[in-house]
């Protein structure tokens, strides 16, 4: 033997110290554990030992084989942990940075303010039904019990086609032509563009509607009251005041404009609401026996509601928006805001 | 309507402060619009007299009047105004008044004279937006009275935005009669007596149209002075309803209309020949009108004329000719009532919307003819003088309104305002209301009142009821109503889910008018048939539009104008191809310019480009699990090159694809390549349910065939060639590759193609995959001249 056991083991783990990877570890390993390793041969060495000395020998071996064995597993964690950490290292990444690809757009505000006016009544069980927005003189003024030259026509600046062709200057003809063609009990929603030959700071030529209606053998204005009145309530998501005024609409007895109190200024006074305190925001009533009968509906058997809104009048009061104008410029600097 | 509150609590005055009342008649359905002051804030002016005019000595101008105000002595007060005149009674602002604007009157000296005041104008007082010289004070007004408590200027206007049915309150009497109802205060109109007939001279009357002028009414007053100052009181009222003083005749009858809600005209007797007819026109009957509008008349149109021509249009507005004027010594005075079914529609007609009109449209009382032609009668004396003649009248008795009695059932009430009210206090609310009342078995039947021409049915008595209980103060209650499970049929996709995908894919949505400017519509689909408004309101709103993308290029351009070099929008909404139901077709359409993706720091920015936006299309139709197809085809505003129709597997149209033509481009002013599609939403909505098939056990395989072709030969084709060869086992054809250059002939291209093959009942063999890539591969050489690529 050219050196003790105890020098092998010395020297073993000087090595293992410093090799600083993976594969200059097994080297190590290989060479003293290997088939012509240093303490394989020193095992091969102890036969040629009495029986007494080779089994405190073979002790001797043992012990150091372990001493080794537990240090180069140490030195293998511990470089499998740096070269981990090396990687973690050098893939960290700046996560403050915006994320790759497509960003996403919004919807436009009147259809927002659509959806949330569905979202509510389709929840008690009203329809989505929708009409034609070319109409004809029929649906959008006789069958509502507005026969021509009725000064409530004077309400209404109507772009024509021709004389019996127009555009819908309301929603509330899907009323006639859903009754058309259903049978009551109904629970109808009509969202929609409609159209008036207007144009001013207040007025665009174009603008949405949303009219709703029910028909059911025993439907009373004590109904209506609670539909408007609960709707109201649900769209600002505000407790606020409602009260229900007198007014006329020919397809509707009694009539009623329903004011909510103003939500700019909880009802104080301020200029949107030119300081009364209470802002209009929509128009309703019981519907008129005159357009149940354009439709065959038998008043004696049935008694229904019809209620309509304008559908940006609720946005801006909803959101804040301050001029009519902007919901059809299509400013992406406007839409975005909705996003 | 507008009205003075004083005239106003002049016939009632319930225990109520302006604010209370105005709340009161708003919320009674007589919806009140403004509240202002009858002249603005101001004080210190008092009824003065000028006593001495002298010119002054150093202006043209100015005039160095004495002014008696009802103190020890007059005042010196320097003016300017030229109708200043000695013993003329004119508002004074004495030093120390404040004029409206917080102007202060303080001793002064004009050009070296001192002025103690200052004689006011309508306008310096805040009454009139103009003036053209001092207010002109009756002649008996009291020197020294302050003019605010002369001219009852502490007052409001209300002004009432009436709806078409209530014309009873449009008039301070029917106003009246309303807040006495709500109010409970008893209230009859007035009395007026009848004025003694001074002589016997009439005109004949003769009414050929009586159905449209059941009621007529006239009578000559001779000697009038038509140019009799109308007093203040009455010019004040006219003034506060919004009406200009005319001279007594007209100021008169204005203020009967305002009084009473009856019109009444009156004719210079001298410009009449013979007597009155009322009746309906000749075709093209010539009648020059007060407004100095000359109008053609038709059959329909109902006049008053003479024994030689038409005068007046009825119940709109007189004529030119007959009109009274300073010179007028006798005048035939006109109280008619036409029914309201013939006048609606009819000063509209001729562009014209008169007092008078307005009144006879809705509806006038029917027996408040007489007494309003006495009221007029009564108060054109005593201004302008003159002897009264006997009325001549000549009724219809059969086309008067009739006002039959209205069933109103008890239970019916309940139904309809859901509260059943008190058999008492419906009689109550009813009586109040001026209708007759009859008890009978099931309720009432009720009359209404002539001025009420409103209640015809069961339904308008429940709303008055309703208005005058106070709708606020009817029940309230949570909906209680048959319910069904709602339908939801799942081969119909909803728009709101293609809206929220398109919104993900960073679309924004727009809503653009459905009108469009016709130069635009014509140079993006010049073959489509538009339709045209009749009274569009500008010229680039004229047209309805054949495709979305007008108003999306529109708002992109107006978006690229602002400094946004990457737009993105996406509309649904109407074409209009025709006037029927049937040709208002639902569309979906999107534009999109710019960079593909937002400007960011990880991709290098590239344009949005054909694949971009087919990417998004195809997304949409993933959504409905059918399978469409593109066909290179061309389209007037597309870049023939890089257009596409959409069809369905079934050959049905759904749409187009495909960049914006390059001189459309131009012409529309972007400056780059704009993407655009349109989809039909009823076609694309069709959603398949889908069907299972079940799971193969056996792995699938992968076949890749590098393809040499002619360049002209599309995807399609090659897929199609594929899909013909009817290979069951064929899964799926995937394109993975196209490459063109080196080692590809010039006008060749090759496409790499991956061949996916699934067998339900076994693993494939290579024998078989062999075979069937072989028969592809025939096929594809065959029909399409394809070469394996080496």
């Amino acid at each position: 033997m050219s050196a003790t056991l105890e020098e092998i083991l010395a020297q073993a783990l000087q090595e293992l110290e410093a090799a600083n990877d993976l594969q200059a570890l097994d080297q190590i390993r290989v060479q003293y554990l290997g088939k012509k390793g240093a303490f394989t041969l020193q095992m091969k060495e102890l036969g040629k030992l009495d029986p007494e000395q080779r089994r405190s020998a073979g002790q001797a071996i043992n012990q150091v084989k372990a001493d080794f064995q537990n240090t180069l597993e140490e030195r293998k964690n511990s470089l499998q942990q740096a070269a981990l950490d090396a990687r973690l290292a050098s893939e960290t990444i700046d996560v403050t940075l915006p994320g790759r690809g497509q960003s996403v757009s919004g919807l436009h505000p009147v259809t927002l303010t659509l959806r949330r006016i569905s979202t509510i009544f389709s929840s008690v069980g009203f329809k989505v039904e929708e009409g034609p927005e070319i109409e004809d003189d029929y649906h959008n003024f006789e069958a509502l019990n507005i026969p021509s030259h009725h000064p409530a026509r004077a309400m209404h600046d109507t772009f024509y086609f021709d004389a019996h062709t127009l555009l819908r200057t309301h929603t509330s003809p899907v009323q006639v032509r859903a009754m058309e063609k259903y049978q009551p009990p109904l629970k109808v929603i009509a969202p929609g563009r409609v159209y008036r030959c207007d144009s001013d700071v207040t007025h665009t030529p174009m603008f949405h509607q949303v009219e709703g209606f029910l028909v059911d053998e025993n439907v009373s204005f004590a109904d209506l009251k609670g539909v408007v009145y609960e709707f109201l309530r649900a769209f600002f998501e505000k407790d606020i005041q409602v009260r229900f005024r007198p007014s006329y609409f020919p397809f509707t007895e009694p009539s009623a404009e329903v004011d909510i109190e103003c939500v700019m200024c909880d009802g104080k006074g301020c200029r949107v609401c030119s300081h009364t305190g209470w802002l209009e925001v929509m128009g309703c009533g019981m519907i008129h026996p005159e357009v149940f009968k354009s439709v065959n509906i038998d008043t004696e058997d049935f008694t229904g509601f019809a209620f309509g809104m304008g559908v940006e009048r609720l946005a801006m009061l909803r959101y804040g928006i301050n001029d009519l104008r902007l919901f059809f410029e299509n400013d992406l600097k406007f839409l975005e805001q909705f996003n | 309507m507008q009205f003075s509150e004083a005239w106003l609590r002049e016939l009632v005055n319930p225990a109520l402060d302006t604010q209370a009342l105005v709340e009161q008649i708003t919320m009674a359905g007589l919806e009140v619009d403004s509240v202002n002051p009858a002249a603005a804030e101001f004080s210190g002016v008092v009824v003065g007299q000028v006593v001495s005019v002298v010119a002054h000595p150093d202006a043209d101008k100015l005039r160095v009047c004495k002014v008696e105000v009802g103190e020890s002595e007059p005042l010196q007060i320097v003016c300017g105004a030229s109708n200043v005149r000695e013993g003329l009674k004119i508002p004074a602002a004495l030093i120390g008044a404040v004029l409206p604007g917080d102007f202060q009157i303080k001793k002064s000296k004009l050009r070296g004279e001192l002025s103690f005041g200052m004689l006011c104008s309508e306008k310096e007082l805040g009454m009139a937006a103009d003036a053209d010289g001092l207010m002109e004070l009756a002649a008996d007004a009291p020197v020294g009275t302050d003019i605010r408590e002369y001219l009852a200027l502490d007052d409001q206007l209300i002004e009432v935005d009436l709806t078409p049915n209530r014309a009873d309150c449009l008039s301070v009497e029917g106003v009246a009669r309303e807040v006495a109802l709500l109010n409970n205060i008893e209230f009859e109109v007035s009395a007026v007596s009848s004025v003694a007939v001074e002589h016997q001279e009439t005109l004949d009357v003769k009414v050929s149209a009586q159905e449209a002028c059941p009621r007529y009414l006239g009578r000559l007053i001779k000697g009038v002075n038509a140019t009799a100052e109308t007093p203040l009181w009455m010019q004040e009222r006219l003034r506060r309803s919004g009406l200009r003083s005319l001279g007594p005749v007209v100021d008169v009858t204005n203020y009967v209309l305002l009084e009473m809600g009856q019109p009444l005209h009156a004719f210079d007797a001298a410009k009449l020949s013979g007597g009155i007819e009322v009746r309906m026109a000749n075709a093209d009957e010539v009648l020059g009108l007060l407004n100095d509008q000359e109008i053609k008349a038709n059959t329909e149109t109902l006049v008053i004329a003479d024994a030689e021509k038409a005068l007046a249009l009825a119940g709109v507005m007189g004529g030119s000719e007959s009109a009274v004027s300073d010179s007028t010594k006798d005048i035939f005075l006109e109280c008619a009532f036409f029914n309201p079914s013939f006048m609606m529609g009819k000063a509209r007609h001729f562009g014209l919307h008169t007092d008078s009109s307005h009144r006879f449209e809705r509806g006038v009382d029917a027996n408040m003819q007489t007494r309003a032609i006495e009221r007029a009668t009564q108060l054109i004396v005593e201004i302008a003088g003159g002897s009264v003649g006997a009325i001549t009248e000549a009724v219809a008795e059969q086309y008067l309104p009739q006002r039959p009695a209205v069933t109103l059932r008890q239970l019916r009430i309940k139904r309809i305002l859901g509260v059943a009210l008190a058999e008492a206090e419906v009689e109550g609310i009813l009586q109040r209301l001026g209708m007759a009342v009859v008890k009978d078995s099931e309720g009432w039947q009720v009359t209404p009142p002539g001025f009420r021409f409103d209640i015809a049915i069961e339904a308008d008595l429940i709303e008055e009821l309703g208005r005058v209980y106070g709708y606020n103060n009817l029940p309230q209650s949570s909906l209680l109503m048959r319910s069904a499970l709602s339908q939801a049929p799942e081969a119909i996709l909803e728009i709101d889910q293609i809206k929220d995908l398109l919104v993900g894919r960073d679309y924004q949505e727009a809503i653009t008018y459905s009108f469009v400017d016709e130069e635009l519509q014509k140079a993006l689909v010049p073959d489509d048939t538009y339709i045209k408004l009749q009274n569009p309101i500008s010229s680039e709103l004229a047209v309805m539009r054949t495709t979305l993308w007008c108003g999306l290029l529109q708002a992109a351009a107006y978006n690229t104008k602002r400094q946004q070099s990457r737009v993105r929008f996406f509309e649904a909404g109407q074409r209009f191809l025709g006037t029927d139901v049937a040709q208002q077709e639902k569309m979906l359409a999107g534009i999109a310019l710019g960079s593909a993706n937002a400007e960011q720091w990880a991709e290098k920015a590239s344009k949005v480009d054909f694949y971009d936006v087919k990417a998004d299309v195809e997304a949409i139709c993933a959504l409905t699990g059918g399978e469409v197809q593109f066909l290179a085809a061309k389209h007037s505003a597309l870049h023939p090159g890089q257009s596409a129709e959409i069809q369905t597997m079934q050959g049905e149209s759904l749409g187009w694809i495909g960049m914006l033509h390059p001189t459309l481009e131009k012409q529309l002013g972007f400056d780059t390549n704009v993407f655009l599609f349109e989809l039909s939403q009823a076609v694309l909505l069709e959603r398949k349910v889908p069907s299972f098939n079940s799971l193969s056990k056996f792995p699938s395989v992968r076949r890749d065939l590098a393809l040499l072709l002619e360049e002209q030969v599309s995807f399609h084709a090659v897929e199609k060639c594929i899909n013909d060869c009817q290979e069951k086992l064929i899964k799926e054809v995937m394109v993975f590759d196209i490459y063109r250059g080196q080692g590809v002939e010039q006008g060749y291209k090759s496409i790499a193609l991956a061949l996916i093959m699934q067998d339900a009942t076994q693993t494939l063999t290579d024998a078989e995959i062999d075979a069937i890539v072989n028969r592809v591969l025939d096929a594809l050489s065959n029909k399409l001249s394809a070469k394996l690529r080496d």
